[in-house]
This record gives structure tokens, sequence and C-alpha cells, in this order.
């Protein structure tokens, strides 16, 4: 099949996996992802197959070779903005998801005007200061949102040293806490999707109304 | 006593929370600190003095993502 799926077919299929209630709050999502790179990128590509209907993507930077390693980009991607290369990508899943982008580096000044509209935040930075500078800001400005965040994934660790911990009510922290990226054990696709998948399963748990971990 | 990451630590004078931070070697720019179930805004760290049983919970991120 090579002509373009109907909104109809597709949300058809999700309804058919996922049953028509539960699709129903999955399409009605809305989730800003900070940074698009292994975390942000598998997050993003695990939200837009289950018909997460509103996505915000957010990087500054563009598609690296030394990205392909674990980031869903590929080779034609290199020098593209992350935002549009990704933005491209998930439409090829869903074309029917509202995707909006901003390419553009979080900071202090702009963070309330970015995350206004999103219901759940994701941190998927790669930076330890942009992430605490995230987390900080969502946590103060914006109590009532949920926030996803990661920390603790590189190398080849164990996998199930990655688990998924709630720190405060709105605040779900994923990751082993402690692996940042050493020589030998750098930033590797298998253990950083295992972190992503725990933070897109705890943004799928939110949007389906269970706030436990 | 306090509680810092659900572990008991004793106070022996009067700290601030970034007195505390400080004698521990937290990375200021890399943590985000939880007291008593609410953040802790970062301007808040100096004037906010520890007490008996306050329970803090000190998240420091690494890099990786």
């Amino acid at each position: 099949m090579h002509h373009t799926l109907t909104k109809e077919e597709i949300y058809t299929a999700l309804d058919e996996r996922h049953s028509p209630e539960t699709q129903k709050l999955l399409s009605a999502g809305n989730v800003a992802i900070a940074g698009l790179g292994g975390l942000g990128s598998n997050v993003a590509y695990a939200l837009a197959r289950i018909g997460v209907g509103h996505l915000h993507l957010i990087d500054f930077d563009v598609v690296d070779i030394t990205n392909l390693n674990r980031q869903q980009y590929f080779m034609e991607h290199i020098g593209m903005y992350k935002t549009d290369a990704l933005k491209s990508l998930l439409l090829r899943i869903n074309p029917y998801l509202d995707i909006r982008t901003d390419c553009v580096k979080v900071t202090d000044d702009n963070l309330q005007e970015l995350f206004a509209d999103a219901t759940i935040v994701c941190e998927a930075f790669d930076n330890p200061e942009a992430k605490a500078m995230l987390v900080n800001g969502i946590l103060e400005h914006f109590p009532e949102k949920k926030l996803v965040s990661a920390t603790g994934m590189a190398g080849y660790g164990s996998s199930n040293t990655i688990i998924t911990k709630r720190i405060m009510k709105n605040f779900y922290l994923c990751g082993d806490g402690v692996t940042a990226p050493t020589y030998g054990h750098g930033l590797m696709a298998p253990r950083v999707a295992i972190c992503a998948a725990h933070e897109a399963n705890m943004i799928t748990r939110l949007i389906l109304g269970e706030e436990e971990i | 006593m306090i509680t810092v990451n659900g572990k008991e630590v004793t106070l022996t004078g009067p700290l601030s929370v970034a007195d505390y931070l400080e004698q521990n070697n937290y990375q200021i720019k890399r943590i985000a600190v939880e007291m008593n179930g609410d953040i802790l805004p970062k301007y808040s760290y100096s004037d906010t003095m520890l007490k008996d049983g306050d329970r803090l919970e000190v998240v420091s991120f690494v890099g990786g993502g």
C-alpha cells in the first residue's frame, strides 16, 4: 500500500488496537517534549505511534553524524534542524497529528511562554544543567503540570537499573540516576531507548489517568 | 534531625539549604531541591534555614539524553 492513509483508516486501526475510549484520551493528549535527541526522538516516536494528538517538539540543534547511534534520524537528516526532521518523520506515521515545533534553546526567560499550553512536559535534554534548569522552572512556574524527566542512561549497564520514580506529586524521574557518559560507556541506542520508553510509558499512563508509577 | 533523600541527618548548628548543599558538594546548577513536598526555588536556598523534621529530596542530574 503506497497511498497516504485516510484519517478514518488510521483512527479505525488505533481504535481497534487501543479501544475507542482509550484512543479518545490519547488523541486529546497534549505533550511538550524538550530536547529531541536519544530520549526525545524516541519518546516522540512512541507517542506519535499511539496517536497522542498534540505534540510540541522543542530543540535548537541540527542532526549530527554522532546522533545516528541512538537517535531516530537518518543520514539524509544530517544538518537539518531536529524539529523539522522529527516532525517530518512523525507525520509519516500519522499525518493527522497536531505537531508544533519551536527551534529554540529553552532558557529561564522563554520557559513560561514555551510551556504554557502543554499539560505534560517531557524533559529530554542531554546537558545536566539544562535538565536542572527546565525541571526547576517547570516545577516553580507550572506546579499543576505533569513533568517527566530522566537522568542516568549512558553505557550498557543492566537494563534493570533503569526505573521510574515519583519524586513529587507531579514530578516523575526515569533512569538509573547516576550513569553519565564516560570513555567506552557513551550514550548507546539500547539503554537510552529503555529510558525513553520509561518516560513515554509514564506519559501514556498520565494521559490515561494513572498517576502511580 | 532532618531527612535528606530518605536518610536521617543530624544538624549540629543553624544551617541554610545553600550551606548544606555546599558542604555536601552538590553542584548547584545541576540539582533540583524538593523540601517538604514542594520545589524549593534556587533563589530561596540561601535564606531557607533547615529545621528539625524537614524532609529534603535533592535530585542531581547527570548528562545524557
